[in-house]
């Protein structure tokens, strides 16, 4: 029994998100190995080689892949599936765009988004935007998964003693080409791997009321910033912001909604954080049934004085 | 060029479902189904690229129970030309979809199928990807804007850092993210007009498919609940609670 994790990284370095699942892939048991398809990604395959419990990397190394699409990206893991009985890539954007693709490929079924390995055929699963759990059994000879990242504590960066195997890479897919990117800057901790998160919803009322208000907190706190659909949807804030079940699945040791009722479509999102604040003028959202600690009040007030007390 | 637009039948998302008490599954039994929020979202598209004369004509599929009619006529009502059921009893998995789609895009030969990019009752996120694996197409994901010039696509899609733009070669897959459009309520008079449109019903077998799934549920388990917390009076209260009960700031 072998494993693959499909890495996500930006060449230089692997994204967080490839060690939670190289964590999955080390629950299942069996060797791990890493695959790193990148355009002069050689340090971020050293990095993979570098964490615990990893034994091998494989890097394809490809002007192919310098953009990471997912159809080039599918038919590098394919290449090298024949050796794995699992395969498993971080249940984000990019994750969701190869591992599917993988999956037809090779004509098996993927199970997505797991939050428990209970042996190696069988896995845990939120659907129904995590209103229920279920456990699913695979009668696949090989199970490609993806893997939801809160689930799993990250893999240590070093003590890994992996090798580094050049293989040989796929050519263009010529299907797709990248033509731009808008890459949301911040000097914040990122969303999914923040210890707090302050997090504002449409009770804020506008764009320039959410950075007005939650950005001195966030500052106090070194927190990261997310939102509601709701915030989204009204402009307040950029897509990335999202916290819910389509947006980013969050856990952090903090978690603040400001202005946020509380749909499940949000707390889908963010329900697994270990404390939750909630301040709503509302004292009936159903927020304050997830929240730790509830604040009934108008948030223009309550914001300001948190900022000023901390 | 024809635009294909599958369509899932799910439980209505403001339903909050339970599990049923001998963990076999949810009990969807009496609750109100709806079309998948994120196909709404696709058909919308297009019919506007039909709109915009982009397309010809637009199709809509499901694949599922008898039921799915309802969700096909909802589809035409938004707009869609005609529907195509295939027609089971069988719990169809995403890689059974994305067979079954495969047969009806092979029958129809459209330039591109928008989807849905994943369905809310079981969050699979699948099966586009998997559709274009399996037709050998390019595709791309969580749309939030599209553009289609001869036969390229320009697609703005949603990802984790910001958003990033690709451009796909037709024919192709897309599928559909929150922020895409708004679609539009379906008027009486075309619900009444949608009623008398074309919809044929295949059953997985007339199109060769194995649908047998392969993957089986267990046990389905309520989540953990969380602890019921405390209301604070004030800023201070707060951070006291914070600071020195959980210990978190």
């Amino acid at each position: 029994m072998a494993n693959l994790v499909i890495a996500e990284h930006d060449h230089g370095s692997l994204r967080a998100a490839t060690l939670n699942v190289i964590s999955a892939a080390t629950a299942i048991g069996g060797d791990v190995h890493v695959l790193v398809a990148g355009h002069n990604a050689s340090a971020a395959a050293a990095a993979a080689a570098q964490v615990a419990g990893v034994s091998k990397v494989l890097l394809a190394d490809s002007a192919a892949h310098a953009n990471l699409l997912p159809e080039s990206a599918a038919a590098q893991v394919v290449a090298a599936a024949a050796a794995y009985s699992h395969i498993l890539a971080p249940a984000t954007a990019y994750g969701k765009g190869v591992a599917p693709r993988v999956a037809a490929l090779l004509d098996k079924a993927q199970i997505s988004d797991i939050i428990k390995v209970v042996d190696a055929d069988t896995f845990v699963r939120p659907i129904y935007a995590g209103n229920a759990y279920a456990t699913v059994k695979s009668s696949d000879s090989v199970k490609v998964v993806t893997v939801r990242g809160t689930a799993f504590a990250a893999a240590a960066t070093t003590g890994g003693s992996g090798t580094v195997e050049t293989v040989t890479a796929v050519a263009d897919s010529g299907l797709s080409s990248f033509v731009s990117a808008e890459i949301t800057k911040s000097e914040r901790p990122e969303l999914t791997a923040a210890k707090i998160i302050v997090s504002g919803g449409r009770g804020l009322g506008s764009g320039d009321k959410y950075r007005e208000l939650l950005t001195p907190l966030a500052d106090k706190l070194n927190a990261a910033m997310g939102a509601s659909r709701a915030a989204v949807d009204a402009g307040f804030v950029p897509n990335d912001y999202q916290v819910g079940q389509t947006g980013k699945i969050v856990a952090p040791d903090l978690y603040i909604a400001v202005g946020i009722s509380g749909a499940i479509q949000h707390l889908a999102g963010m329900k697994d954080s270990k404390v939750i604040v909630a301040i709503n003028k509302d004292p009936d959202a159903p927020i304050f049934g997830v929240a730790d600690y509830g604040l009934v009040g108008d948030l223009f007030e309550v914001v300001p004085q948190l900022v000023a007390a901390l | 060029m024809k635009i294909l637009v599958p369509v899932k039948r799910v439980v209505d998302y403001n339903v909050k479902v339970r599990v049923k008490a001998d963990n076999t599954g949810v009990d969807i039994a009496n609750v109100k189904m709806s079309m998948n929020p994120f196909c709404e979202i696709a058909v919308e598209e297009a019919v506007r690229l039909r709109e915009k004369s982009v397309a010809t004509e637009v199709i809509a599929v499901s694949a599922g129970v008898v039921q799915c009619q309802e969700t096909l006529r909802n589809a035409m009502a938004i707009g869609a030309d005609r529907g195509i059921l295939i027609e089971t009893d069988v719990e169809l998995q995403p890689l059974a979809v994305a067979k079954l789609l495969k047969a009806i895009v092979d029958k129809e030969q459209p330039g591109l199928v928008i989807l849905g990019k994943q369905a809310i009752d079981d969050d699979a996120n699948q099966t586009g990807q998997m559709l274009a694996a399996l037709l050998g197409w390019g595709q791309a994901t969580f749309a939030s804007k599209v553009e289609v010039a001869g036969d390229v696509a320009t697609v703005t899609r949603e990802i984790d850092g910001g958003a990033e733009t690709v451009a796909i070669k037709l024919p192709a897959i897309i599928t559909t993210d929150l922020r895409l459009n708004e679609p539009r309520y379906a008027t009486l008079p075309n619900i009444m007009k949608a009623k008398k449109k074309q919809l044929d019903i295949f059953k997985p077998a007339d199109l060769g498919v194995d649908v047998t799934p392969r993957l089986t549920t267990l046990r389905v388990d309520e989540p953990p609940k969380r602890q019921g917390g405390v209301k604070v009076a004030d800023v201070a209260a707060l951070i006291d609670k914070l600071k020195n009960e959980a210990k978190v700031i």
